[in-house]
């Protein structure tokens, strides 16, 4: 199988990643662009595996800590937005400006 | 073309359109349903290419778990959950210039990179994995282990409801838009009645 589809199909899914994380505004949507861009991230790693061919499996593993990665930044970030939407009653990153100037 | 191939295009097609409308649906609802499609293809990709315990862990992980928690996400911070106004302070057509450079770059790198390679595909069972994971890469998996723990005590603690922080008061019905219409400065916060300590329930007991 030729090796640029699956590679051609992360830089896309990278790529809408990058575009929702910088166009919603919505925190969880956010979240949910961050997740798209780490999917990327596993389906390269696993298809440079698959093309080098390593006894170690490095690629599948390092695909495996990605996604625990993933979790864990889920679950803290989650609970920062319910943080910040208990203090400002909004989810709109925009308002989550304490600290920008 | 090869059935892998035919296989891993239709995933692509599909895993591709879903994740363009999970970043453009006007329902955030749907978006996380739209999710589940896009991270479904992701796991069809590594079935074909091969890595059988990464597909299915990324079923249970993202379809299982993530997908459920930003959903539960979504309905604790109830509002707005409907159609949501589009776009942020950068506009849309920045992030879509930004996206689409992203996009050829990538394409134009790999094309010149890896546009005669050939993968030769592999099935690893997990059994497999489990060998390679559990001896040579132990000490890092343990270690992903204790901040998988780490990360769930710190979103505990973070999401905890502190002392004299209660629900927020009710929107004030003379001005519903006005925290929606501007964002707020610091006098226009919504205040927290904070929650009597046991000392002052006592005395007012």
């Amino acid at each position: 199988m030729a090796a640029v589809y699956p590679l051609i199909f992360a830089a896309l899914l990278f790529s809408v990643g990058v575009y929702g994380l910088l166009s919603r505004r919505h925190a969880v949507l956010v979240l949910m662009s961050i997740e798209l861009m780490l999917a990327a991230v596993t389906v390269n790693l696993v298809t440079f595996w698959a093309i080098a061919g390593d006894a170690l499996l490095t690629g599948q593993v390092f695909a495996l800590f990605v996604m625990a990665i993933g979790a864990a930044e889920i679950g803290v970030g989650l609970a920062i937005i319910m943080l910040i939407y208990r203090n400002r009653a909004s989810v709109n990153i925009d308002d989550a400006d304490l600290m920008k100037y | 073309m090869s059935v892998p191939e035919v296989v891993m295009l239709a995933t692509g097609v599909v895993g591709g359109a879903a994740a363009l409308l999970v970043v453009t649906s006007r329902n955030v609802v749907h978006s996380a349903l739209y999710l589940v499609v896009a991270l479904l293809a992701v796991a069809g990709v590594f079935l074909v290419l091969g890595a059988e315990f990464v597909a299915w862990a990324q079923v249970l992980v993202y379809v299982g778990a993530v997908v459920v928690l930003l959903l539960f996400g979504l309905m604790l911070t109830r509002a707005p959950i409907g159609p949501t106004g589009q776009g942020n302070e950068l506009g849309k057509a920045m992030p879509l210039a930004v996206a689409l450079a992203v996009f050829a770059g990538l394409v134009a790198l790999i094309v010149t990179s890896y546009g005669g390679e050939v993968i030769a595909l592999e099935h690893v069972p997990p059994a497999a994995l489990g060998e390679v994971l559990y001896v040579a890469w132990a000490l890092p998996f343990m270690t992903l282990g204790f901040l998988l723990t780490l990360a769930l005590i710190g979103a505990v603690v973070i999401a905890r409801r502190e002392e004299g922080e209660g629900p927020l008061p009710e929107p004030d019905p003379d001005e519903p838009e006005a925290a929606e219409a501007s964002p707020p400065d610091s006098s226009s916060w919504p205040q927290r009645q904070p929650e009597p300590t046991p000392d002052e329930r006592e005395v007012s007991a």
